[in-house]
């Protein structure tokens, strides 16, 4: 099997296409945020590769030419942001006092509990860009020395929790101002809580889309600074 | 053949971030490069929207699967996760909520003040429509 699959490129590019429709599918007859495609395509991709015994490397010869798209994805995120401008022109303290709050309690909260569960170097910058949107955060880990794979991994249960979190967490906190409930949002929980944050309102949405740009390049500066702590 | 001009220019974006990457001794990825560049040329208008709009459209919508490969990674790292778990749980969930809160309750605080400000100054106060 993985003599002849390994001389493949598309069986790579395939299975990615076809297990994150599934979950796509799946995704839309739950409507639920714990069904993220991109977790169900992960974990049925694992299971086939396992199940089969396939290897890694054979799976990642076809599938590297999707993960190249990664940059120029990143790149294009200029453009939703470039379309908010005008909110954040509105509100600029608001939304940078809030952001640079947020970003500064993750790099605290994030480096105490580390200093408290004795993690290593390699472990701590793996967790540090955990609330940012995963195309940053993975560039972070890679250039920090972290395990890009975990970080991917944590990232996007982040995601999946502050979505859950999110509508509950704002009613006990009485955080209760559109604005502020998105950039709590979008800066906790990126493009996954952006979800949620759409659900709630337009002007969630829009805050939440926006605090994802800005709170991942502060976050690339801040990480630059703490990850030098451990 | 509006597709492959959009995609020269994000694409040609990309190599200039790669190149930055590689020359700049900071620990940036190329992607973040290559996002301030966009941008930056989308505020000067030296990249006008609707020549980038629609291919950056698209690769925005499908970035999600573009992650899926480096996850499947998680085979290979098994070992260090295990390692970690109970760390990343009480990390994750801590982290999480603490920023949601104090996000939230400082900027609510800033916005408040701001209006406040305002209605003091007898600015007529239409932003409490939206609440």
């Amino acid at each position: 099997m993985n003599e002849i699959l390994s001389q493949s490129i598309f069986f790579g590019i395939a299975i990615t296409l076809v297990t994150y429709e599934i979950g796509l599918w799946i995704k839309q007859k739950t409507g639920k945020a714990i069904a993220n495609p991109l977790l169900i395509s992960v974990i049925l991709i694992v299971a086939v590769l396992l199940l089969f015994h396939i290897d890694y490397e054979t799976y990642a010869n076809g599938a590297q030419y999707i993960s190249i798209f990664l940059t120029p994805a990143t790149v294009s995120l200029a453009v939703p942001l470039y379309r908010q401008l005008e909110l954040l022109k509105m509100y600029p303290k608001a939304i940078f006092g809030g952001i640079i709050a947020g970003v500064l309690t993750a790099m605290v909260s994030i480096f105490a509990l580390s200093l408290m569960f004795g993690l290593n170097h390699e472990q701590y910058v793996t967790l540090l860009p955990k609330s940012i949107t995963t195309a940053i955060g993975m560039g972070i880990s890679e250039k920090m020395g972290g395990i890009v794979t975990i970080t991917v991994v944590v990232i996007i249960v982040t995601g999946i929790l502050g979505n859950i979190l999110a509508e509950t967490i704002c009613r006990l906190c009485k955080i209760e101002d559109p604005i502020a409930k998105g950039l709590a949002i979008g800066t906790s929980a990126h493009a996954l809580g952006t979800a949620k944050a759409m659900e709630l309102g337009e002007i969630e949405g829009a805050m939440s889309s926006l605090s994802i740009v800005v709170c991942g390049i502060l976050t690339v500066i801040s990480v630059s600074i703490f990850a030098n702590f451990i | 053949m509006k597709y492959v001009k959009q995609l020269s220019i994000i694409l040609g974006i990309s190599f200039l971030a790669e190149l930055l990457e590689i020359l700049i001794p900071l620990p940036i990825a190329a992607s973040v490069y290559g996002l301030v560049i966009m941008l930056v040329g989308l505020i000067t208008k030296l990249i006008p929207l609707e020549k980038v709009e629609t291919a950056a459209d698209f690769l925005v919508d499908a970035m999600s699967i573009m992650f899926v490969p480096a996850t499947v990674g998680i085979m290979a790292s098994v070992d260090a996760l295990k390692e970690m778990l109970l760390p990343i749980c009480v990390i994750t969930v801590v982290s999480t909520v603490l920023i949601m809160i104090v996000t939230g309750r400082v900027s609510q605080r800033i916005i408040r003040g701001q209006r406040n400000r305002d209605t003091a100054a007898g600015a007529a106060d239409t932003d409490k429509e939206g609440r």
